[in-house]
């Protein structure tokens, strides 16, 4: 279908952006536009502005510091899937990226849409809660940070203002040579995924479970940190076992039914991928602790 | 905004997608649009050098960009490597998804000139075909990046 008719406006800073949302009613922001667009052509949605955030230069690029790698919000996902400092810094992130939709949409598609369209099975939301990330959001009144846990309030529904905008997102990294694991299922790769799980990992002395995060997307509104696995992985010695006991946690969980699959289904889905991303991640993890 | 190298100006509602905006505002109606959403990839094009989906721009948006539409790949009346691929393979029986899938796999061969089976298809998840069952377009797509090589060579 075809959207609704609407005005278009161009800004080229930060400030003149503040300024017309402030300002206008009914205006939506308009990032990489790969959910928006598709919304609006359905009808779904039908702004009366669209504000296009692409010509702001500040609001694009990678830079690291202090151990944080902060991204501007209208930064194309093909471009983190490329980035040195990501694959080195952020390898779950990079991981997670590839099953961002498809090679089209993540040539356009910008992180800060994606977390602010916060799709409960969509990967960038669920790597900002995997990894604590914290978001930047702007308006005319001064700027605030949120950690992800708050911004992804519900169903596609994030805790921000209509006046705002997300400026950035920092990513704090983990320990060099941490372990990271990613597994999704999905009926066809870039999917919506029906479930997915990411894991970090960092081991101590004798294999021990120093630090942990366990995250699934797809099992409810939001992604969902699955903080009863991590309490019993916290402290112990890593081993096949121990994965287990963490991944059977997810029989705690009570998935949505929808088309795609029933609550069984997804919970099962739930757990398999948690022991595989676990998986993955004490295989990269114990390596780097045993030299 | 340059389309296949060509200036074009034209004074247009903001609702036109760039789709819209190639097929009807200048008449370059090889791009094909499927569902309009963002699924089927049909209307795949390159913008600034790397590929979109029309249906999900804006053509404001690209107000300056430089647009490159399945019509730039024939040159002289004479298919190019991978077209000639295509058509030597079968790789198409409507053709309806086949502009889509020229330019996915034009950015692709640019950006990888040796690539492997699981390569191309995870490339192709972008785009649906209702007919060919890939087998064909993908054979062609490795048959394609092939002769570039050996053209290269050459
Ligand atoms: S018409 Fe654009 S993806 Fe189907
Ligand atoms: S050839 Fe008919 S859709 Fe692909």
């Amino acid at each position: 279908m075809k959207p609704a008719p609407f005005d278009y406006h161009r800004p080229i800073s930060l400030d003149e952006a503040l300024d017309l949302l402030s300002n206008l009613e009914n205006a939506k922001i308009l990032a990489g536009g790969q959910s928006l667009i598709a919304m609006m052509n359905f009808r779904f949605v039908q702004p009366d502005h669209l504000v296009d955030l692409a010509r702001i230069p500040e609001l694009t690029g990678i830079e690291e510091r202090d151990g944080v790698i902060r991204i501007g919000a209208m930064t194309r996902q093909r471009d983190l899937e490329f980035s040195d400092v990501i694959a080195q810094r952020l390898p779950l992130v990079k991981a997670g990226l590839a099953h961002v939709g498809h090679r089209q949409t993540r040539n356009r598609g910008t992180i800060g849409g994606s977390l602010s369209h916060a799709d409960p099975s969509a990967e960038l939301p669920m790597l900002a809660l995997a990894q604590d990330a914290t978001i930047e959001v702007r308006s005319t009144r001064g700027a605030r940070r949120l950690p992800a846990r708050e911004f992804l309030r519900g169903y596609l529904d994030v805790a921000i203002e209509l006046d705002e905008i997300v400026t950035a997102v920092e990513f704090p990294c983990w320990r060099a040579g941490h372990g990271w694991g990613f597994h999704e299922f999905a009926r066809r790769h870039g999917d919506f995924a029906i479930a997915g799980a990411a894991a970090l990992l960092e081991l101590g002395e004798d294999q021990t479970v120093e630090r942990v995060s366990i995250t699934l997307n797809g099992v409810d509104v939001t992604p969902v940190r699955l903080t009863s696995a991590e309490d019993v992985m916290r402290g112990r010695r890593l081993d096949a076992e121990l994965i287990c006991a963490a991944a059977a946690e997810t029989r705690h969980l009570e998935p949505l039914e929808d088309a795609h699959a029933g609550a069984v289904y997804r919970r099962h889905l739930a757990k398999m991928l948690t022991q595989r991303a676990l998986g993955d991640a004490a295989k990269a993890g114990a390596l780097i602790a045993s030299v | 905004m340059r389309v296949n190298g060509v200036h074009y100006e034209r004074e247009i509602e903001p609702r036109m997608t760039l789709g819209d905006f190639l097929r009807h505002e200048i008449g370059l109606t090889g791009t094909h649009l499927g569902c309009e959403h963002g699924v089927c990839g049909a209307c795949t094009v390159l913008i600034d050098g790397r590929t979109g989906r029309s249906c999900l721009a804006f053509a404001m948006q690209e107000d300056g960009s430089e647009i490159t539409t399945v019509e730039s790949l024939a040159q002289g009346g004479e298919l190019n490597i991978l077209q000639q691929a295509f058509q030597d393979h079968h790789a198409l029986q409507c053709g309806f998804c086949t502009p889509g899938m020229l330019m996915t796999l034009t950015e692709l061969l640019r950006d990888n000139q040796n690539p492997n089976e699981t390569e191309v298809r995870e490339t192709l998840t972008g785009n649906l075909c209702r007919c060919t069952g890939y087998a064909a377009i993908v054979e062609a797509a490795l048959d394609a990046a092939q002769r570039l090589a050996a053209a290269r060579e050459a």
